[in-house]
């Protein structure tokens, strides 16, 4: 059982008003419990967490570099092993130290099969210096790397699909959760740190400075990401995709017309032909993960 | 007509490589050089370039290795963690003799270090930082208008001497606005291609062969193993592996003093201060607030290959003074070419050494 009260990452910390990784951080942390040794990427985690001379964590902290905590974690994970003790090792990193930079680590510590438990905080872009595209990044984003403009519609290349390749690789528990939905996120984590082997949860966080929103508006975001199909909450185990959550679909234009990374779709009118292959996107989701709720036909 | 702007440093970076024809980009974000990728995936695609953002620093300059071979010119640029990444690659485009450019907009290290605050730490790590012998070039601009005109250069030194070429400059310059004039056109000295019946990596008498850039019927075969005339690999002949190596190096060292970029002032000084990057301002100051003092002072903004013969133009010198923002890593190249004093002046930290601690060395010495 998750103990929501407990508190082992502290307020206090420098992230932005409304920040999605803080909350995850936050939820992360009730749901690994105190037995925790954490292994940090650099990203805006890091650095808002830590301000000198002061730190938001209340367990063991590590921060590595940009692309090695899988690798640090499978380090600390073999030597606990060795020595017959039991914390739990996880990796707390964003979407450009996972997706991008990381690979080569997390693909290695998931072949080895470590006990320990990676976690994406997925605000789909480099945001600690300052918006840059990632493989994390949705079609048609525009970021300081692929902004958009006359001749640019945003970032050209649809999101990797980072857990099916980290399920490829045998990893027994591959969830995805967000920030929007709490006890969720937390139950995923609290079974992932329990699952023994390498075990992958990517949480979508929206980030207001990133994705231009009212960073009151995170919640909200993070609902609309579902709500639409443009992100998913599901379980794999052993491969198999178990659970997903339904949801009854708005159009993918209540979640694009939100935030400012978007808003050339819809300027100056309606970019009717990309928006209808980003719901094509939203469509693929919906029909591979069956998250649709059949409505009963009215009378 | 020149153009006058007021302009950042890493702006000045990545429009001076666009003038110098630069049409590949590879990179991936890093403080404090961000700026320079984030300008070129704007500029790039209007230019008929490609800008694309690699997976990490490893895959930025192999992509501007590929690149470079298809004729291109080419650049990355990266700060202290990116640039570790890099240095493999960067033995193997000294190896496989590919021009390209590395820009390094230095911080504060070892490791994150000061992602944020200035440094000029890897100037030992561009020399000597991929394992083996070889040489190399290193520019280093004080001023925005030297991060144009240098990152000009280091495009045509590139091609010059088939290297990978180093702009090591720093988070002061690259985040400095500043006035910086822009000439029309700039100098484009091309790589030398290949002549008719000479095998690929036939040296020419400057120890440089041309070019057999992919694609132009040229069969070139391209390893990081040693390799003969023809390109092959043969790893095991000890007279071919001395010779390919010691031509690497003199390609570049015996050319030092044609290489050589440098400001004198004041030849007759005895005190002499010896900059390059920031702290040259800093002497600059020294000099403009101390007239009756007469100093002299020797700006370096190629530091690699050192010239070491321009250290006998100050024949009246009682003291090198070397204000660097790293522990003394050039101090020492010079103590090692001069029987003159050396005196290190080491500024940790991130901020720049302030006239008055110049000063106060100075006179400590006289």
């Amino acid at each position: 059982m998750v103990d929501k009260s407990l508190e082992l990452f502290d307020c206090g910390h420098r992230a932005c008003g409304g920040c999605g990784p803080a909350l995850a951080a936050r939820l992360i942390m009730k749901g690994a419990g105190a037995n925790t040794i954490v292994v940090a990427s650099t990203g805006c985690m890091e650095v808002f967490s830590t301000p000198y001379p002061e730190t938001a964590w209340k367990t063991p902290w590590i921060h590595s570099l940009f692309q090695n905590a899988a690798a640090v974690a499978s380090g600390v994970e073999a030597s606990l092993k060795k020595q017959g003790r039991d914390e739990k090792v996880v990796a707390i990193c964003g979407d450009g130290a996972t997706f991008d930079i990381g690979m080569l680590c997390i693909s290695g510590a998931f072949e080895r099969g470590h006990d320990i438990t990676y976690i994406c905080y997925d605000n789909e872009a480099y945001m600690n210096t300052g918006i840059q595209r990632s493989g994390a990044t949705p079609y048609d984003a525009s970021t300081t790397t692929s902004p958009a403009g006359r001749n640019s519609l945003g970032n050209s290349r649809p999101k990797k699909d980072l857990p099916r390749i980290l399920a490829a690789h045998g990893a027994p528990y591959v969830a995805t959760a967000s920030v929007s939905y709490p006890n969720d996120l937390m139950q995923k984590v609290e079974r992932a740190v329990n699952t023994p082997g390498p075990c992958y949860i990517q949480i979508h966080t929206p980030c207001s400075t990133g994705w231009g929103f009212e960073g009151s508006k995170t919640i909200e975001m993070g609902k609309l990401a579902i709500q639409t199909g443009l992100w998913v909450n599901f379980e794999m185990v052993d491969g198999e995709v178990v659970k997903a959550k339904k949801v009854v679909r708005k159009p993918v234009e209540e979640y694009l017309k939100v935030q400012k990374r978007f808003r050339h779709l819809f300027r100056p009118q309606p970019n009717t032909e990309e928006i209808a292959k980003i719901q094509a996107i939203a469509d693929k989701n919906a029909e591979r993960y069956g998250i649709d709720i059949k409505q009963k036909p009215q009378e | 007509m020149t153009k006058i702007e007021f302009m950042q440093g890493n702006t000045a970076c990545a429009e001076a490589a666009l003038a110098a024809g630069c049409r590949f980009f590879g990179g991936y974000p890093i403080t404090p050089s961000t700026e320079i990728a984030e300008h070129m995936a704007r500029r790039l695609p209007k230019m008929d370039g490609v800008f694309v953002q690699m997976e990490d620093e490893i895959g930025s300059i192999a992509s501007v290795i590929g690149a470079s071979w298809t004729g291109a010119r080419a650049m990355t640029a990266t700060s202290g963690p990116g640039f570790s990444l890099m240095m493999e690659n960067i033995g193997y485009a000294v190896m496989t003799e590919t021009p390209c450019v590395i820009v390094n907009i230095q911080r504060g290290g070892p490791s994150t270090g000061q992602p944020t605050m200035a440094a000029q730490g890897d100037m030992l790590q561009c020399r000597f930082g991929s394992h083996g012998d070889y040489g190399t070039i290193a520019l280093c601009p004080a001023s925005v208008q030297e991060m144009y005109d240098l990152t000009v250069k280091a495009f045509n030194l590139a091609d010059r001497f088939r290297i990978p070429v180093f702009v090591m400059s720093d988070e002061v310059v690259g985040h400095m606005r500043e006035r910086i004039e822009i000439p029309d056109t700039v100098t484009v000295v091309p790589r030398r291609p290949l002549e008719k019946g000479t095998l690929p990596f036939t040296a020419g008498a400057d120890g440089v062969p041309g070019f057999p850039e992919f694609g132009k019927g040229y069969g070139v075969h391209v390893t990081g193993l040693t390799h003969d005339e023809r390109g092959y690999p043969e790893a095991t002949d000890p007279a071919l592996h001395a010779a390919l190596v010691e031509r690497l190096v003199r390609k570049v060292e015996d050319a030092r003093h044609e290489i050589a970029d440098v400001t004198l002032t004041q030849p007759d000084a005895e005190i002499v201060f010896i900059t390059y990057g920031p702290p040259t301002r800093t002497v600059r100051q020294v000099l403009h607030d101390n007239p009756e003092k007469a100093f002299g002072h020797l700006q370096l903004r190629i530091v690699w290959p050192f010239p070491e013969d321009v250290l006998g133009a100050f024949p009246h010198a009682r003291a090198f003074i070397v204000p660097e923002m790293n522990f003394g890593q050039i101090a020492r190249e010079i103590e090692r070419h001069t029987c003159v004093p050396v005196k290190s002046v080491p500024k940790l930290g991130g901020e720049l050494h302030t006239p008055d601690e110049l000063l106060a060395v100075a006179e400590a010495l006289r």
